[in-house]
């Protein structure tokens, strides 16, 4: 379907591309500190430091370094790190897929947890039931990802020793159960900004006439909630999902680090550390792509649940 | 013959801010079978909050009380339950913004559907059978290729059209039209009028139908109700009604319309405006507009009477009013 549009949509991702390779570029190399410094710590000569940039052709001007970064990235290169001496892209390749994982679950229990809560909000708005629901995600929201983590990690982990408090487990099974923790934090806070919109549009699409007319036809309450008002309220509530995605992404890299997970969000913070210049280029641009890929499908599941959306 | 519907002393109010509305008070009227009520009067005379209460429309806080009798049955203190087979079922509604009314996600035929299985038991391919014959009924072209469009995909008068196809899906013994033509340009209106009345005959339903245009009413109604302030204020008879009205406030609704042929006239609009249902006068409230004031009008309100047979009236200068002697036919639509 609109396969014309989602190609346009996959070109224009192109200069958002390049825009983004150019900004990571130069951000790193703007960081104090290098990477030879970082690997050969602080009692190394200058000597060798500058013996080992130039080896790592860090001594050249910065637009041949981006010429030689672009060109390496056409033939699909994105260069080896330079502390664990692997390709890049087979290290993304390893750890992406955990990250992806870890995204897409926190995403399905923060909507698992949002949509019930709000519709409950909404049918009870303005009760206690409405106040103790939006105040505690209120509270939720206003609590920073890594105290979440910690809290969570120290309560169902520690002490009620209910889940693991960290790692990634083997096979889907255990991937569920080792990244509950994990996934669960980063969902909270996805669910509180969900839990939020929703109820108001659910609150707002509960006074469309086709709403009495829905009831003026004999349909019983629930039919009514799911077909007519759910069906529209979620439609402003896909899209804000969308748009929170990339932030869950970065929330990833915060809860992988407190819940020991061998993400990218991980492998992120270690390059940041290590001044692993070609690892931190691949990932921003892997982070980017993703984005970009997932306003895309946002934008089709909208023109999906709303007919009288163009695609243009 | 026992009316089909209904309804005595029923009353609306709504809290607002201001205070509590008072919105319908005490009205009482029947609806033969096969018959075509018109319920008239200006915004804010409580028509719609009335036909809205008929099938327990109205949310809480809104306060419904008295009597909707229906099939041996008061639908207002009826459980959930049974009042939605009797919703959609055998009273069905229409709306006045067909655009509003009909939800913007769901497809025609999605929307006829959910009616067809409710009260028909009607699924799949029988359902879709049936939903286009329904659309054929109300007079929309290829109607099984439609089916599947959205409501944004049709014109205004189709949209009524569907509109009126989803409540006649059930084959209902009544439909509350509010304002059904109000939205739509005078030719759509016309023949969205000829095709209820078309419907009636076929399907021998009963009809209410709010309006605020005597025109319609003219070209539609068997008998009329006219509403002001939340109360009915004159029950009649279609021609009685356009030869000789019985209360000041139809006689100046009927002046303020334009007539044709002969009688073309001056308009005279009623000066002043509706009153405001948190806090009436004593009295008439249509006293202080009213042309043929007296003290007495001011004292108590004047109840329902019934002043010549079949005919009711909520006037004490009924007697004095002049007969206009016009005819339904000679209004315009």
């Amino acid at each position: 379907m609109h396969a014309s549009y989602v190609i346009r949509r996959l070109l224009q991702i192109i200069p958002t591309f390049l825009a983004v390779m150019l900004v990571v570029f130069l951000l790193v190399r703007l960081l104090p500190g290098d990477p030879a410094s970082a690997i050969l710590g602080d009692r190394a000569t200058a000597e060798i430091v500058e013996r080992t940039n130039r080896e790592l052709g860090l001594d050249r001007p910065l637009p041949i370094q981006f010429g030689v970064f672009v060109r390496n990235l056409l033939q699909g290169d994105l260069g080896d790190s330079i502390s664990l001496k692997i390709p890049v892209l087979r290290l993304i390749g390893e750890r992406l897929p955990t990250t992806l994982f870890l995204t897409a679950y926190a995403a399905v229990l923060g909507v698992l947890m949002a949509v019930p809560l709000a519709v409950l909000a909404a049918v009870r708005r303005n009760t206690w039931v409405d106040a103790v629901i939006r105040a505690v995600f209120q509270v939720g929201l206003s609590l920073p990802v890594f105290y979440v983590a910690l809290q969570l990690l120290s309560l169902l982990g520690a002490r009620l020793g209910w889940f693991p408090i960290g790692g990634y487990g083997e096979g889907f099974g255990g991937h569920l159960y080792h990244l509950f923790l994990p996934a669960l934090t980063l969902g909270l806070n996805l669910a509180a900004i969900l839990v939020r919109t929703l109820r108001n549009s659910i609150i707002e699409v509960l006074t469309a006439e086709y709403v009495d007319f829905a009831r003026a036809k004999g349909l019983r309450s629930r039919v009514i909630m799911t077909r007519h008002v759910l069906r529209n309220a979620l439609i402003a509530t896909v899209t804000l999902l969308g748009l929170n995605i990339g932030a869950l992404i970065g929330g990833a890299v915060i809860t992988e680090t407190v819940f020991a997970i061998p993400g990218v969000g991980r492998l992120m913070v270690d390059a940041i550390f290590g001044r692993d210049y070609p690892v931190i280029q691949g990932l921003t641009l892997t982070f980017a792509l993703i984005v970009s890929l997932v306003f895309l499908i946002t934008d089709l599941i909208h023109a999906r649940l709303d007919p009288r959306a163009e695609l243009s | 013959m026992t009316p089909l519907l209904s309804v005595r002393d029923l009353n609306v109010r709504i809290p607002t801010p201001g205070g509590i509305l008072h919105a319908v008070r005490g009205v009482n009227f029947d609806l033969m079978p096969g018959e075509v009520l018109g319920l008239v009067g200006e915004s804010g005379s409580g028509k719609s909050v009335t036909l809205r209460s008929l099938i327990r429309l109205h949310r809480p806080p809104i306060e419904m009380t008295g009597t909707v009798e229906y099939g041996g049955q008061n639908l207002l203190d009826l459980s959930e339950a049974r009042l939605r087979d009797v919703r959609g079922g055998q009273i069905s509604m229409i709306f006045q913004e067909p655009m509003s009314a009909l939800n913007p996600v769901l497809t025609v035929g999605e929307q006829i559907g959910e009616n067809l299985r409710e009260h028909k038991g009607l699924r799949g391919k029988a359902a879709q059978d049936r939903a286009a014959e329904l659309l054929d009924l109300t007079g929309i072209p290829s109607p099984r290729a439609r089916l599947s469009d959205y409501p944004h995909q049709f014109s205004g008068g189709m949209r009524q059209r569907a509109m009126i196809a989803i409540a006649l899906a059930s084959e209902p013994q009544l439909l509350l039209a509010d304002e059904p033509t109000t939205a739509l340009d005078v030719t759509i209106q016309d023949q969205i009028l000829r095709l209820l009345l078309r419907l009636r005959e076929e399907l021998h339903m009963g009809v209410i139908l709010v309006t605020h245009d005597l025109g319609v009413v003219a070209q539609t109604c068997d008998r009329v109700a006219v509403m002001y302030g939340g109360r009915l204020v004159e029950t009649a008879g279609v021609n009685d009604l356009f030869h000789a009205p019985k209360h000041a406030y139809t006689l100046g609704l009927m002046r303020s319309l334009p007539g044709a042929g002969e009688h073309r006239r001056p308009l005279q609009p009623i000066p002043g405006g509706p009153p405001d249902l948190r806090s009436l006068p004593p009295g008439c409230p249509f006293a202080p507009r009213c042309e043929y004031v007296t003290d007495a009008c001011q004292g108590m309100e004047p109840p329902l009477l019934e002043v010549a047979p079949g005919r009711f009236s909520a006037c004490i200068h009924s007697d004095e009013l002049p007969a206009l002697k016009s005819t339904p036919e000679e209004v315009e639509v």
